[in-house]
């Protein structure tokens, strides 16, 4: 488990993490996302002690990563793999070279060397390319060897520092694959820092909002959906601006995947009365679908609409014009 | 002027010029890279964006490889000849001549040695951090490896340097072609050994080239 607790960091005078808590479970995916420069990044970087905090406390598994002096810091980090951006390999080295580094770095005998990146390349499908130099990769594979790398401790953590963010929508899709399908066999913890609110549907059962080093919202990602809170609209938008100039605007929130897309049809048969469908919208989350719709309805009946709401058990509600 | 012939130019002047030259260079460059890496190291290491930042400690070397690259060559030959004597026990041959060579050369290798260490992505560094690798792992299983073709094209760039200064050196008694081109060809106002002589270092400076360049596209 990670418990970070107040944690304050500094640049100069700028303070980029401001009083930051946050608890992640053993096996959870957690995304932490916000705007460039929100210091989602720093945050990562302090619980693998890459970034020094000024003052709060990053505890894992019990250890606070304040107290480590070097090789203490150096057994933790065996235990936090870590991937990036821009891949970070040694271009002029091959697959097998690059993956094998942190093996030798803590001097793994040569047979387990061997049978770890053997089974790490079946996993990450580079077999056929491990003697192909990482110059040669495409982006998508560049980014499995830095997995399998990253992995090739067997670390219980891995932290993402905006993983897919130069690649393609297919192969962002593949590697999140991937890392679903590492969490799903190995267990492990994963932190994802992303701008990609599709990446946090997609993966995180968790995450955090991260407004000028503020952590702004934390929790389930469905339940931060079903909220709606004021952070996620600055980071999403709102629909404000197109809706109708008159009558009421109601947004409902269904995370019933059945009710969801019954939804339209239910509604007139039940109510029979008149509404608008201003907006529908469907996101498939890890564990689950959220359907949102926005209607719009006269004045006049929108208590009828709100009590059908209430009754059955619907979020719903009321969007104001700007 | 006295009139040689080709068989004497070649065996008599550029011969054994041409040896103490390539023996001048081989110490000076093997010495001056040996240290011009630990200087650059030691420079990327308390740089800024280094491994262990230390202003105090970057500043002072700093200002030590600005200085003695700011001195023209024949001047810090000169006004280092007692330590020369001190070191090596003469002033006069191509054994002394390395020491000045050396010490000319290496704060010219280092920084170039150290611009290939900057030219490095931070994320690697971090990469390598992230998995638990200590400075000096990170130094020579990370960088060097990534930093290798660079180092060598550097290298090559240093060691003509190196060459250069040698002629420089010859001047100063060390030997050499330098020494062979002032006397046989300049003093004796002999064209044909003087401008044999340019080509003999254009020839060694291209093959210096050449080698460097065969070397960066097998390693890079």
């Amino acid at each position: 488990m990670i418990t970070i607790e107040n944690v304050h960091k500094y640049y100069g005078t700028v303070e980029v993490l401001n009083d930051i808590n946050i608890t992640i479970d053993d096996g959870d995916i957690y995304g932490l996302i916000g705007r460039s420069g929100a210091g989602k990044s720093t945050l990562l970087r302090c619980i693998n002690g890459l970034e020094k905090f000024q003052s709060g406390t990053v505890v894992i598994d019990g250890v606070s990563i304040h107290a480590l002096q070097h090789n203490g810091l150096r057994e933790l980090r065996k235990n936090i793999g870590m991937i990036f951006q821009g891949f970070s390999l040694i271009e002029r080295k091959t697959v097998y070279e690059n993956i094998v580094i942190p093996l030798e770095c803590w001097n793994i005998p040569k047979a387990e060397q061997e049978e770890r990146i053997q089974k790490l390349l079946k996993i990450v499908g580079l077999e056929s390319k491990r003697d192909q130099k990482a110059r040669d990769l495409s982006g998508g594979q560049k980014q499995r060897v830095a997995i399998a790398r990253a992995m090739v401790l067997n670390p219980k953590i891995l932290l993402c520092d905006e993983a897919t963010s130069a690649l393609d929508p297919k192969t962002t899709d593949e590697i999140l694959e991937l890392l679903l399908q590492l969490n799903k066999e190995y267990g492990i913890t994963i932190i994802m820092v992303t701008h990609q609110m599709a990446v946090i549907h997609r993966m995180c059962n968790k995450m955090s909002i991260l407004e000028n080093g503020h952590c702004m919202v934390s929790g389930d990602v469905k339940e931060v959906f079903l909220e709606q809170p004021q952070a996620l609209q600055n980071l999403v938008g709102t629909l404000e601006c197109n809706l109708p100039e008159t009558g009421i605007n109601i947004e409902v929130l269904i995370t019933d995947e059945a009710v969801g897309q019954a939804f339209h049809s239910t509604l007139s048969l039940a109510l029979k009365k008149p509404y608008k469908l201003i907006n529908s919208n469907l996101t498939h989350y890890r564990e689950g679908v959220l359907s949102a719709f926005v209607i719009n309805v006269s004045e006049d009946l929108q208590k009828d609409f709100l009590e059908y709401f209430h009754a059955n058990n619907l979020n719903y509600k009321l969007i104001e014009r700007v | 002027m006295v009139s040689y012939s080709w068989e004497v130019i070649i065996f008599k002047i550029i011969f054994p010029s041409m040896g103490v030259t390539l023996l001048m260079v081989l110490c000076a460059a093997v010495l001056s890279s040996f240290f011009g890496f630990c200087l650059s190291v030691s420079l990327f290491l308390f740089g800024k964006d280094g491994l262990s930042p230390n202003e105090k400690y970057y500043t002072a070397l700093n200002v030590v490889v600005s200085f003695i690259r700011s001195f023209p060559f024949i001047i810090l030959a000169i006004s280092i000849l007692p330590l020369t004597r001190f070191i090596t026990g003469s002033v006069i041959g191509w054994q002394s001549a390395v020491f000045p060579l050396t010490v000319a050369a290496t704060p010219f290798m280092g920084r170039i040695f150290e611009n290939c260490f900057k030219e490095v992505s931070k994320d690697l560094i971090d990469a390598a951090r992230s998995f638990g690798a200590t400075h000096f792992q990170i130094i020579f299983k990370i960088l060097i490896p990534a930093i290798l073709p660079s180092m060598v094209n550097g290298g090559v760039l240093s060691v003509i340097q190196i060459l250069g200064l040698t002629t420089i050196a010859g001047t100063l008694g060390a030997g050499g072609i330098g020494a062979s081109a002032l006397i046989y060809g300049y003093q004796s106002f002999n064209d044909k050994i003087m401008y044999t002589l340019v080509i003999v270092m254009f020839v060694l400076v291209l093959a210096i080239q050449l080698s460097g360049d065969y070397i960066y596209k097998r390693i890079k």
